[in-house]
């Protein structure tokens, strides 16, 4: 079984190396389409089939991770060789091969779309393993995502998926030779087992995300992005705030300020430590749920419309449930006398879990943020925007990214957002410093196929002649006018979706 | 010292000896005066050693008996967790391995296709189908093509070429009729006279060094059958499991034969056994006297288990995608390679990973497979037409082994040209 699919994974990546930017543009582009005109509809599967997480937001992260994708990445190319008199070099782009990619039950199809697209902007070939959970609609999302890329002229099995992730088949895959990289987005096993196998991985660690509010900081705004930020996907996500650390001076204002934030009392925090860690392990019915839900689970009586539970606690230490990450719109809060204990209290939260994931940081003092974004040992840091979209790069500019690196601090190899460079290697040819250099202008090694890639195996004596071949997608429009079209659509959709 | 355990010889050249003394003198003595004195010891995927340990690309894989590699790891665990628990079974009885590879077969098979009688081997599943053929028709003729090779058993032999029937005074022209290849004016005038049982047609004629049929000519066999009442029975021993980028070859034609036969790869390579797929038209004898046809070993359930297994590897879209796509590769590969070669290198015949390599040399497949041999490849001429080299790499190839296989073969063909013309 697994064999076959690297195997054939390895013949698609072979023919896809050859490809030049025009046929590796469209390619992208028709993937990129389908998967923004199923955004919604893999959304809503994803939660019925997993049992987290909002529709809406799904269908926004879907929508980023297309549309969004494809308007970011644009004007960038990862396919033609550049050539640098300056220096005397030439940089050859050279795909990674088979991209083996692992996808989390929290984040499903926006995961599977984005290591689609970003192993079609680089040529590889991808063969997806979703999480069990997530099985269904991840490989019907990566189906469809194949069918428009061959449609467009991808070589076959350019996009495979596992369609039955078990963990023995997984772990043998990993270790397959033939993977030239795994690049891994789920639990901690999973990742390290990634790390594991031999083979390169980009393998990314969990999140446990502190955000500090200090006695600077615009409350009406840090107040609502707080509260839309952890509650958005019902708080599934490793980038979803989970300690909320606040200036005394500004703490009751800002909860004041919280709508859609109920406060619990000591009591009722009691209880749902209880409830949420029945003898200090988290129970996993609580994942992406919401906050309505597991407030009555707890017996605590809440205001209807209440998005996110603040459960205060004293110390951030191992042995205190509420410190750890949640995945639940359950929001610990620590008060503190000073930014300065504020940090410090960042920092313990992440010595317990998430660190070299993300943090956030409301405040107008640029000392204050700056000694925050030194002593905490995150690799990103959301100022003044809420983390759930602020890590991702869809409310900040950092990369659009379903995959977070956590880097040395967090276990992995690698540090930033995941990109579509990090698929790719370079070929540097290099001259001899007094050798004059060539004139490469107008070299292109790619080509774009002439027709399907592979041809349909004809007999010699029936074959016809390869017909000139029109391209099935709408690149007649031309890559210019294409992507003004595509930031196009993402401004509207996004502009509609993000500020309800 | 080559120790086996159960045997042992102190050298190839002791094993070679005694291979004369007390096997086959002919073909030992054929091989090496081919120059190709292979022993073969190791043999792994779509390597095979020779016992003094040189590593040959194996691209005859014996007819693509060895389609899915050899010793294919899961087949052989099919076969080893098989044998836990069964053994050849019973062949007077229903059985449990038996009836899912038969419903495995019809399933995945050709429209209209609806019992399987097996066979041990090739020529015992052809001679099920020619005897099936007369009983369905009542008719004896059989219709074959000129150097037709269909196997060698008792009526198989009958179909093809003089060379092995004449020799055990096992030819019954009477019977079997000949007709040239690619001619539809002498297959009508074969069956004109409505006396004839059924036509017997390799999809690609292998031993003959696969000639394609022309567009249309199959096509046009099969409604010469219908027309004059004879059966068509597809030989697909060596074209079918997916060779060709299909399960069946003879469904890129659209045709929907009466018979169909598949051996060789069906094996697994592990474990003998052929198989005869039939129309419910021609399966009445197994109800009329379900004991007609008897074979202790037809059928043996390991050989079953291991065929369901590689049954279900042919059938995946990964193994079909890499068959298109290596067919791709080396279609366009050799097309380069024959660029190189005008005048020598004469024709590709191509369906798939049904390849021969035609020269412009009676016995130019004989130099080549030599050089071949020599350079690190084995892959056979045919025994009906040595001009042609078989040339059927693996159905699970990957890309690198591709491109080294293309390199060695460059060379070798050039170096042919050069030992063929000296
Ligand atoms: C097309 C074809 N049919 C039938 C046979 C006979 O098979 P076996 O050798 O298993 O009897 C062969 C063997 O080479 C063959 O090539």
């Amino acid at each position: 079984m697994s064999n076959g699919m690297l195997r054939r994974a390895q013949w698609a990546a072979r023919a896809f190396a050859g490809y030049d930017r025009a046929a590796v543009d469209r390619i992208v582009a028709a993937a990129g389409e389908v998967a923004a005109r199923n955004a919604a509809r893999y959304a809503e599967w994803a939660v019925r089939e997993t049992g987290f997480g909002v529709a809406e937001h799904k269908t926004l992260k879907n929508v980023a991770c297309s549309t969004g994708l494809l308007a970011e990445y644009a004007g960038h190319d990862y396919v033609s060789p550049r050539a640098d008199a300056a220096t005397k070099t030439v940089s050859v782009p050279r795909p990674a091969g088979v991209v083996l990619a692992l996808t989390p039950s929290t984040n499903p199809v926006a995961t599977v779309y984005f290591k689609i697209l970003l192993a079609l902007m680089t040529r590889n070939a991808i063969v997806v393993s979703p999480h069990p959970m997530a099985k269904e609609c991840c490989s019907d999302a990566a189906r469809t995502l194949a069918e428009a890329a061959v449609a467009a002229g991808a070589p076959d099995g350019v996009i495979q998926v596992v369609e039955d992730p078990r963990l023995p088949l997984i772990e043998e895959l990993m270790a397959d030779p033939l993977v030239s990289v795994i690049v891994a987005t789920g639990g901690t096993p999973v990742v390290r087992a990634a790390h594991r196998s031999g083979n390169p991985a980009l393998g990314v660690g969990p999140g446990n995300v502190p955000v500090l509010v200090d006695r600077t900081a615009d409350l009406e705004r840090a107040a609502r992005l707080i509260v839309d930020s952890k509650s958005f996907d019902n708080s599934i996500l490793c980038t979803n705030e989970s300690v909320l650390i606040v200036e005394d001076a500004v703490a009751d204002r800002l909860v004041s300020l919280m709508r859609g934030a109920h406060p619990l009392s000591a009591g009722e925090t009691g209880r749902l430590r209880e409830t949420l860690f029945p003898g200090g392990v988290f129970d996993p019915r609580f994942v992406g749920k919401d906050a309505g839900w597991i407030a009555g689970q707890a017996g605590i009586r809440v205001p209807a419309g209440t998005r996110v539970l603040l459960a205060p606690f004293d110390l951030a230490v191992p042995e205190e449930p509420l410190a750890h990450e949640k995945l639940c719109p359950v929001l610990g809060v620590l008060r503190v006398p000073s930014a300065e204990r504020g940090i410090d209290a960042a920092r313990a939260v992440l010595r317990i879990a998430g660190a070299g994931h993300s943090a956030a940081i409301h405040s107008t003092d640029p000392r204050t943020i700056m000694e925050f974004g030194a002593a905490v040992p995150v690799l990103r840091v959301s100022v003044n925007a809420g983390n759930s979209l602020g890590g991702s790069g869809v409310h900040t500019n950092l990369p659009i990214s379903m995959t977070i690196g956590t880097g040395y601090a967090g276990g992995s190899s690698a540090g930033a957002n995941l990109q579509p460079g990090d698929l790719i290697n370079w070929t540097r040819l290099a001259y001899h410093v007094d050798a004059p250099f060539g004139d490469f202008t107008g070299l292109d090694p790619w080509s774009s196929p002439e027709g399907p890639v592979p041809r349909y195996p004809e007999p010699s004596n029936a074959r016809a002649v390869p017909a000139a071949t029109a391209p099935a997608t709408p690149a007649a429009a031309g890559p210019d006018a294409l992507r003004a079209e595509i930031r196009r659509l993402i401004l509207e959709e996004l502009a509609s979706m993000a500020r309800r | 010292m080559l120790d086996y355990g159960l045997f042992a010889y102190a050298s190839k050249d002791e094993v070679l000896e005694k291979s004369s003394a007390y096997w086959n003198p002919g073909k030992t003595q054929f091989w090496i005066d081919s120059g190709v004195p292979l022993v073969i010891d190791r043999r792994e995927g779509y390597f095979l050693y020779d016992v003094s340990g040189r590593r040959l690309i194996d691209v005859h894989l014996n007819g693509g008996t060895y389609n899915l590699g050899h010793r294919n790891p899961e087949v052989v665990a099919a076969l080893k967790q098989a044998a836990d628990h069964f053994d050849i079974g019973n062949h007077h009885f229903p059985s449990l391995a038996r009836t899912a590879l038969a419903e495995a077969l019809i399933t995945t098979g050709p429209e209209g296709m609806s019992k399987v009688i097996y066979g041990s081997g090739g020529g015992e599943a052809i001679d099920i189908a020619l005897k099936t053929a007369r009983h369905t028709t009542g008719k004896r003729k059989i219709v074959s093509i000129v150097k037709a090779y269909h196997g060698h058993t008792g009526l198989a032999v009958g179909t093809g070429d003089d060379r092995f029937s004449k020799l055990f005074l096992a030819d019954r022209p009477e019977e079997f009729a000949h007709v040239p290849f690619n001619d539809l004016a002498a297959m009508e005038a074969a069956l004109r006279g409505r006396d004839v049982a059924a036509v017997i047609m390799e999809t690609i004629p292998a031993t003959y060094g696969f000639p394609l049929p022309e567009p249309g000519y199959l096509e046009g066999v099969k409604g010469l059958c219908e027309t004059y009442d004879a059966l068509y029975i597809a030989d697909e021993v060596q074209t079918g499991l997916m060779r060709t980028g299909e399960l069946w070859a003879i469904t890129k034609h659209g045709i929907q034969p009466d018979i169909l036969v598949t051996g060789k790869g069906i094996s697994g390579g592990v474990y003998p056994i052929a198989a005869v797929l039939v129309s419910e038209r021609c399966a009445g004898w197994l109800t009329e006297d379900g004991f007609a046809h008897m074979a202790t070993f037809g059928g043996a359930e390991l050989g079953c288990v291991v065929a369901l297994k590689t049954l279900e590897i042919c059938n995946r879209p990964e193994t079909r995608s890499i068959v298109h796509h290596a067919s791709d590769l080396i279609g366009r590969g050799l097309e380069r390679i024959q660029r190189d070669n005008p005048g020598w290198f004469t024709g590709i015949r191509q369906n798939g990973l049904v390849i021969g390599l035609e020269f412009d040399h009676p016995e130019g497949a004989k130099h080549v497979m030599r050089q071949l041999y020599a350079n690190g490849v084995w892959a056979i001429f045919s025994t009906l037409d040595p001009r042609v080299l078989q040339y059927k790499p693996g159905i699970l190839l990957d890309p690198s082994l591709a491109e080294e296989l293309l390199d060695r073969t460059a060379l070798a063909i050039g170096r042919a040209a050069e030992e063929a013309r000296s």
